[in-house]
């Protein structure tokens, strides 16, 4: 080939991984291994696989720190923590668990699993998504450098000023935060480009938009949200760190500048993004969920609407986290309906669960529980949701456990809980190996008692008057005992996690082989081996309904389709895949994917150089980090002939 | 195991010892009319957020057994796969009930929040808070300059009657928070948040700081003292009288001690004594608490919270005082007569 191909009609073909062509593709698709193969990859299962173990870490140490405060709290007057370390302890386990965990595992999950899903070869821009990795592992690094010295942030993860301005705050804690969050929305912007273009130009043909997992729409929802929430928290944090180094005054008061700003550009970022930590992870349960009760999900259309209702009505309810700060009765009468009104998506996606268990045969899999008590727990966290959505109801309960008690509810009933039970449900294909049913019945046991010990009661302690975020307290209020309980059970919950983990590791090494689709499952990702090949699909599938390996099992009409999963677009001239029109996914263009490449490591340390120069406040640091990026970038940006499009 | 067992039986002893105990900072139940319809409404709020819980759960525990599916998955059966057969009438119902519960409980928490807004009378008195890190100063205004006065951390209040209070902050962002007598309002710098407070019945009700506010958050005690009207009048008189002069020569050697070590912090009102960076300090002694309500006001307490603040409340803006012995007793005699 020596000229740029411009047309070609692509070859259709019925392959297997077992079939001769499966070794060309094998060919295209692999990288150069060892090291270099594992600093310059660019397959979505790779980055995927890294997105979800390096979030287990973060997981991992965020659960530490947790551990130590509860420890301090056990009894009234613990002199464990000094004020200080409790600060730094409190802020970093929120940033860690919310920044770090929640949305990069959700990542992980979608990056591993939408091409599988879509029935394409890799996601859209493979470099980006590398890029999109790098510049979170350093982001996080960059973060945890400063707890390692003692100067982690201290004002919480909600950084309220002026508490976090220089005069309140002079060490470098809050700056590497700032910096920090604005490193970090790099890597959820480009993540989330990634997974917009992803969904709307690589699904297999005949995948129309009312077709796809739930766990799509999820992540397709969280994307756009988070494309439009993370400028507002990175102007944020850019002018607060203008405010304490180069001396401007957006929220210095004694030059009329407004505290109410941050919190406003905190919180329209701060809401939409607690939405897209949960959606996905929704997702996970509204499809595993089917395969678990042997039917397909109760009013698939009405739960792919409540996602993005969900989503669209989060980013006008911000101020919910406000009503104490003195707005005015008119505006707190808005956001607090508002914010009821969330109720009625999540009602929708209630109901759909609670009637697709009813009306199918649960297979009492560790996956299914973790899915079906995620529903309660969904509900406890809603309900409490509910309740501080009101606003006479919100002044008392803002500001005490009752809102700790909430969110640790939403984000460890809706996402650590889909997250297990994922794991546990896709283990086979990521691993090729079965996870011990066993161990996993006692770690959801554990988790599921520990966690509702450790977490309920909290509640209790908001109702009895306990403010959040105090490193201390006076015996004599009522709190002592209710806070043992809670430590307690807190570490119980632990337990639960470590056991999960040591399943994970044993089965690694010992699991039974899984096979294809060890689940009976209904989606794409099952229809290849397990683990997948490099390249995921010996031909791209055809897709002619929503479940295309339960097409033969049901006798209803809409859903009979007649794909075909083993005949297809063969497309093995080089990296490729094949891109579909936007609503009904057919076939437009044939997608020349890049191969695997160091440059999207170099342009994430080159950021990283810049931000760390920036910090220290170093200029030549600075300046090398820009030119550097650049650099990067042109070596990215430069044409390609072997990755023109061609038509077909 | 004798251990585990211990750990147990104390446990559910202070358990049931706590559940029967004060929570001076529970407001399950209130002491005002700014409280009372909150109150219920939370209430009504909890009951229905609970009864949502119950029946999901039910429903959840009968569909999950209702009809088991094969127990393992080996099982030919296990792979079988129903039709779509319906469902959609459980998202109709349960939706349905679910908005209409939601419109009651919206619109209650409309009519609520306008209730709870302004009291229903004029307010007796107005009481500006100005929080900083990590107390409470208080003025008391009235129309006339003359019986305007300051205080700290303990507000008193006349029972029965509405009671004004204007908040601001001169560092970091504060919430004032009596949870006996009603809602937070936030104190935050560079503007003045308006909020409203009454007791039905005399007492002590204690309040907390609620938004971090820097290292001593935990510790930013205040208590708001209920008093009938005519109690809360003496009260007031009292405190609108200069301190007393110092009788004795131990007294006046203490106002030297004070002049030369706290004065430049410290008001106390008919001394030389004006700082206007801690507490005014002119009737120490009626007051109950040290500290924002970190230690009870005990000459032991008062002189350890003097020579070493920073082992009592690490991080708090009063630095540790170097006295000799005989300088802290006479700063002690003195301080004592400021009643």
């Amino acid at each position: 080939m020596t000229r740029t191909e411009t047309h070609r009609a692509p070859v259709i073909a019925q392959a297997t991984d077992a079939s001769p062509s499966s070794d060309t593709l094998r060919k295209n698709w692999e990288g150069p291994g060892g090291w270099r193969g594992w600093l310059s990859t660019v397959d979505h299962k790779e980055i995927g696989k890294r997105y979800l173990l390096t979030a287990f870490v973060f997981l991992l140490i965020g659960g530490l720190e947790a551990a130590v405060m509860r420890a301090q709290l056990a009894t009234p007057d613990g002199h464990l923590l000094s004020a200080e370390q409790y600060a730094q302890l409190f802020t970093m386990h929120g940033v860690t668990m919310i920044f770090l965990y929640a949305l990069p595992v959700l990542s992980g999950f979608s990056n591993y699993l939408w091409p599988l899903l879509l029935g394409s070869r890799d996601m859209a821009f493979p470099r980006l998504n590398a890029f999109s990795y790098w510049v979170f592992l350093f982001a996080g690094i960059f973060l945890y450098a400063s707890f390692v010295m003692g100067k982690a942030p201290d004002d919480g993860w909600f950084n309220y000023v002026p508490y976090a301005s220089r005069e309140f705050n002079p060490g470098p804690n809050i700056d590497v935060y700032a910096l920090g969050m604005v490193l970090l929305g790099v890597s959820t912007t480009v993540g989330s480009i990634n997974f917009i273009v992803t969904l709307f130009r690589t699904r297999a043909p005949g995948m129309s938009i009312n077709r796809v997992p739930i766990l799509v729409w999820g992540t397709l929802t969280a994307s756009v949200g988070n494309l439009f929430a993370v400028p507002a928290v990175s102007l944020a944090f850019l002018m607060l760190w203008m405010d304490r180094q180069l001396g401007t005054h957006f929220f210095d008061v004694s030059a009329g500048g407004q505290p109410l700003l941050w919190q406003h550009l905190f919180w329209m970022f701060g809401h939409p993004w607690v939405y897209a930590i949960v959606l996905p992870a929704m997702g996970i349960v509204s499809d595993g969920l089917p395969t678990f009760c042997r039917r397909p999900l109760v009013g698939y259309t009405a739960v792919a609407l409540a996602t993005v209702t969900t989503m669209v009505l989060g980013f006008g309810v911000w101020a919910h986290h406000m009503f104490a700060t003195g707005l005015p009765v008119m505006s707190l009468s808005y956001f607090s309906a508002s914010s009821m009104v969330i109720v009625i998506p999540s009602a929708v996606a209630v109901f759909a669960w609670i009637a697709t268990i009813w009306t199918g045969r649960p297979v009492f899999t560790t996956a299914f529980l973790y899915f079906s008590s995620f529903v309660l727990l969904f509900v406890i966290g809603g309900v409490s949701g509910f309740m501080t959505a009101s606003v006479p109801v919100d002044l008392e309960l803002t500001h005490t456990y009752f809102v700790v008690a909430h969110l640790h509810y939403v984000l460890i009933g809706i996402n650590v809980f889909p997250v297990v039970g994922g794991i546990y449900y896709w283990f086979p294909k990521i691993t090729g190996r079965m996870m011990s049913e066993r161990l996993g019945k006692w770690s959801f046991w554990i988790m599921f008692i520990g966690f509702n010990v450790g977490f309920f009661p909290m509640h209790i302690l908001g109702l009895a008057g306990m403010p959040r975020r105090v490193y201390t307290y006076p015996s004599g209020l009522g709190w002592g005992s209710w806070n043992m309980v809670a430590t307690l059970g807190s570490y119980l919950f632990a337990i639960g996690i470590a056991m999960f983990l040591v399943n994970v590791w044993i089965s690694l090494k010992r699991g039974k082989a899984a096979g294809r689709n060890p689940w009976g499952a209904p989606s794409l990702e099952w229809s290849t081996s397990s683990p997948p090949p490099v390249y995921n699909f010996a031909v791209i599938p055809n897709v002619a309904s929503r479940y295309p390996l339960w097409e033969g099992y049901m006798d209803d009409d809409e859903d009979t389709g007649g794909s075909t999963i083993h005949e297809g677009l063969l497309l093995d001239h080089g990296r490729e895949t094949i891109g579909t029109t936007m609503l009904d996914a057919e076939p437009a263009v044939i997608l020349k994917m890049p191969g695997d490449t160091y440059t999207p490591l170099l342009l994430a340390l080159a950021l990283t150089l810049l931000f760390v120069g920036l910090l220290a406040q170093a200029w030549w640091a600075v300046g090398a980090g820009v030119l550097l990026t650049l650099l990067a970038t042109i070596t990215w940006l430069w044409p390609q002939r072997k990755l023109s499009q061609i038509e077909r | 195991m004798k251990a585990g067992r211990t750990l147990l039986v104390g446990l559910a002893l202070t358990l049931s010892h706590d559940a029967w105990a004060a929570t001076p900072m529970s407001y399950l139940r209130t002491f005002g009319p700014a409280g009372y319809p909150v109150t219920r409404l939370g209430w009504g709020l909890g009951i229905i957020s609970v009864s949502v819980v119950v029946i999901v759960g039910l429903l959840l525990l009968g569909g999950i057994f209702r009809r088991r599916g094969p127990r393992r998955l080996s099982d030919p059966n296990a792979l079988a796969v129903r039709r779509d057969a319906g469902g959609m009438a459980w998202i109709y119902i349960g939706v349905g009930i679910s908005s209409l519960v939601l419109i009651g409980a919206m619109i209650w928490t409309l009519v609520v929040t306008a209730v709870v807004a302004h009291p229903s009378s004029r307010p007796a008195l107005t009481v500006q808070v100005s929080a900083s890190q990590w107390w409470w100063a208080l003025r008391y205004d009235t129309e006339q300059p003359s019986r305007t006065f300051t205080s700290a951390n303990e507000i008193h209040i006349p029972v029965g009657q509405p009671v004004r209070f204007e908040v601001t902050s001169t560092d970091v962002i504060h919430s004032f928070w009596v949870p006996k007598l009603g809602g937070k309002i936030d104190v935050i710098p560079g503007q003045t948040n308006v909020t409203w407070l009454q007791a039905d019945q005399p007492g002590v009700y204690r309040g907390q700081c609620a938004v971090f506010c820097g290292t001593e958050h935990a510790r930013m005690a205040l208590q708001v003292i209920a008093q009938s009207p005519a109690d809360f009048r003496a009260w007031q008189e009292s405190q609108l009288a200069d301190a007393p002069r110092p009788a004795t020569p131990e007294q006046q050697h203490g106002t030297r001690v004070f002049q030369s070590h706290c004065a430049a912090c410290h008001t106390i009102r008919g001394s030389n004594a004006g700082g206007l960076v801690g507490p005014d300090l002119s009737h120490l002694m009626s007051r109950r608490t040290l500290a924002a309500g970190v230690l009870s006001n005990t000459p032991g307490n008062l002189a350890g919270w003097i020579v070493h603040p920073q082992s009592v409340k690490p991080g708090s803006r009063m630095p540790d005082q170097t006295l000799s012995g005989p300088q802290l007793a006479a700063l002690m005699a003195y301080l004592q007569t400021l009643h």
